[in-house]
């Protein structure tokens, strides 16, 4: 049986769990409908042409846990920031770990995705805001949608903003020989809200992991959202992130991606602006090394005039790696003024990697500023000179010198403690030991 | 000090470097003037050992020693300085942790500990000092954003701070006012001892009033065609660098 049959058979059994008179699972089973006719996207697809999940598919990966596992605080401490005070929402296998957990109702709702579908009193929001920013169309979207029922909910109610930042972390054990995960994460802050959020994937063994996630972000007028996605996952680890931000008028949506490991990354990126005079941030290192992909897919749709969009993606590329970058940018008709601005700059270190790069821009307004930039080159041999000249070693210089091409995306990481811990990683990633934190 | 014996290099098969002979002993300050393209520059880096360029004869050695096999870092390691024309800048690397990382980088090459913490600081401000750089200056990115000046000021500041058995200044004059010259100069003329030696490698003359040298060389063509005191850097000033072209030729 392939991995398509496999799931939707698997429907069934999911059915027994949950709630099939909750108006959410009319949405779930016209979702399996949608991916039962379009399957898994294939490389004759445009939108998939350098990502391939042809390997995926022939994996027997369990849709369920068997058992409810549990992991020790302190054998995954080094996961979370620990450094500082956070919320955390923390799943195991897929299963809600409430004692690694921290949430909140104090004035704010961190909690769960299950809460929220399950219990009446989330139904009001529920109803206005699960998949509505979310593609109904596109297959492994909808594919989630189908199996949603645990995730993290977040709900930042006007001018309120959380204490502390919110980590959501998804840890698979390995207990399992090969897992499908399929987390769902509703994220909605109102007026002049505010909230942080970083989210991990992590297995903890090289046993085979598939994650296919959804997040749907609604930010209220004047809201503030950043976001950061930490992939740093073993050999055998692949991630479908399906990110969708609905953005309204003067709000401000940040995201960062730092794509330091996993097998396969495919990172789909939408933003919808749904208003005027709002800034929509979008910033990426990445950084691989042996047979490791990953596929940035950004779109931006500006819908009404006078915004902006900022994307900027910094690529090092090592051994057999391989990446695709490949950034969207629709300008609406109406939506003069808008400024729209794209950059993706790339370094090869290595024969063997490759990189596609490519700026799609579909702009219907005249009155815009659109720029958009790719590049694609070698580390600069006079740069490293002059720091062998001060007599630091060429890995060192190499080290430094990729660092500070990567420098301009670390700059806008507003958890200072988070930027030390991504320097760190940067550094342990160029192996290099360079006697002060990045 | 520095011995340098019939050398010739190239960059992809063109022969720059052409046979030169040059000898800076310890104390000494030695001044390499001569027309664009002469290839003063190209004599800098292979001194330092960029790897561009290719030594297809003659030697370079250090106390005695071949730096052939030597990669920069290790040059660095063992005394060897250059002061670049055009600094290279790094975003996000502070003027303060690169300096951290090259000392120790250095001491590492020498076989020493890292150098304690406050004893770095203490290092770190006794030379801001000399080049008269404030505190400011030193948290910033390296040579990001830095004026023509500031950048001279640093690369001279981070000589300070390895304290060089031989420097290289390659062309420190150029994009420099009257101040900045004034304040680079005393650093180097502070820094210069018995113990090592400065090759100022420079268009004009102006640097030289300055840095005072023992010797002027003129480069031309790949070769030093003259060598003599520092009234040939007037002379050069006076009359510009005709007349030892044609003398060249002759």
């Amino acid at each position: 049986m392939d991995l398509k049959e496999k799931l939707i058979s698997s429907f069934m059994a999911f059915e027994n769990n949950v709630d099939v008179e909750h108006p959410v699972h009319d949405v779930r089973t016209e979702a399996i409908k949608n991916f039962e006719a379009k399957g898994f996207p294939t490389k004759k697809e445009e939108a998939w042409k350098y990502t391939s999940l042809n390997s995926l598919q022939k994996i027997d990966f369990s849709i369920f846990p068997k058992q409810e596992n549990t992991l020790e605080y302190k054998d995954v401490k080094r996961y979370f920031l620990h450094e500082i005070d956070t919320y955390k929402i923390v799943f195991i296998d897929g299963i809600y770990s409430s004692f690694l957990s921290e949430t909140t109702h104090d004035g704010v709702d961190i909690c769960l995705m299950s809460s929220a579908l399950t219990k009446p009193m989330y139904k009001q929001i529920v109803d206005v805001y699960f998949n509505k920013v979310a593609s109904k169309d596109e297959s492994l979207t909808t594919l989630n949608t189908a199996f949603s029922r645990e995730g993290a909910y977040i709900y930042i109610p006007k001018n309120k903003m959380p204490k502390k930042p919110v980590e959501i972390v998804h840890f698979a054990t390995g207990n399992e020989a090969s897992l499908m995960l399929q987390p769902r994460n509703l994220i909605i802050v109102e007026e002049n809200a505010e909230v942080q959020i970083i989210e991990r994937h992590q297995s903890l063994t090289t046993n085979a992991v598939l994650t296919n996630a959804v997040t749907e972000i609604f930010a209220a007028q004047n809201a503030i959202v950043d976001y950061y996605k930490i992939q740093n996952d073993t050999s055998e680890a692949s991630l479908i992130d399906n990110t969708y931000i609905n953005q309204k008028s003067k709000s401000n949506v940040n995201v960062h991606t730092f794509s330091f490991g996993g097998k396969l990354t495919r990172n789909n990126l939408n933003f919808y602006q749904n208003g005027e005079y709002m800034d929509s941030t979008m910033k990426g290192v990445t950084i691989l090394g042996e047979k490791q992909h990953v596929d940035h897919h950004t779109l931006v749709h500006h819908i009404e005039p006078n915004c902006e969009s900022h994307q900027d993606y910094k690529g090092i590329y090592g051994e057999n790696s391989t990446g695709v970058f490949n950034g969207k940018i629709i300008v609406d008709k109406i939506a003069q003024k808008t400024n729209a601005f794209q950059q993706n700059n790339n370094i090869l270190i290595s024969d063997k990697a490759t990189i596609n790069t490519k700026p799609q821009l579909e702009i219907f307004a005249d009155d815009v500023k659109c720029s958009h930039g790719c590049t694609i080159g070698q580390l600069d041999e006079d740069a490293l000179f002059y720091m062998q000249s001060r007599g630091i070693g060429k890995k060192e210089a190499r080290a430094l010198l990729m660092y500070a091409f990567a420098n301009n995306v670390l700059e806008s990481v507003r958890i200072p403690e988070l930027k030390a811990r991504i320097n760190k990683l940067i550094a342990k990633k160029l192996g290099v030991n360079l006697g002060f934190d990045l | 000090m520095l011995e340098i014996k019939d050398l010739h290099a190239s960059v992809e098969d063109k022969e720059i470097l052409k046979g030169i002979n040059l000898e800076v002993k310890a104390g000494e300050v030695h001044a390499i003037m001569g027309p664009n393209g002469s290839g003063k520059s190209t004599l800098a880096a292979v001194i330092a050992g960029k790897e561009e360029f290719e030594v297809t004869k003659g030697s370079v050695a250090l106390n005695g020693e071949d730096l052939e096999d030597d990669a920069p870092e290790e040059r660095a390691h063992k005394g060897v300085f250059l002061s670049f024309q055009y600094p290279v800048e790094i975003p996000g690397v502070s003027v303060t942790n690169f300096m951290k990382t090259a000392i120790n980088e250095s001491r590492k090459g020498r076989g020493l500990e890292d150098m304690p913490a406050n004893e770095m600081l203490k290092l770190i401000r006794e030379k801001s000092e000399l080049l008269e750089i404030d505190r400011k200056f030193l948290s910033r990115s390296l040579n990001e954003g830095f004026s023509g000046g500031e950048k001279k000021r640093n690369e001279i500041f981070q000589m300070a701070m390895l304290e060089p058995k031989v420097a290289i200044l390659d062309e420190t004059d150029s994009g420099l006012d009257i101040d900045a010259l004034r304040i680079v100069a005393n650093g180097v003329n502070k820094l210069k001892s018995k113990d090592n030696a400065v090759i100022v490698i420079t268009h004009y003359q102006r640097l030289l009033d300055y840095i005072v040298p023992d010797f002027v060389h003129v480069l031309h063509n790949g070769k030093i065609v003259k060598s003599g005191g520092k009234e040939l850097a007037m002379e050069l000033e006076e009359k510009g660098y005709d007349w030892i072209k044609q003398e060249a030729t002759v």
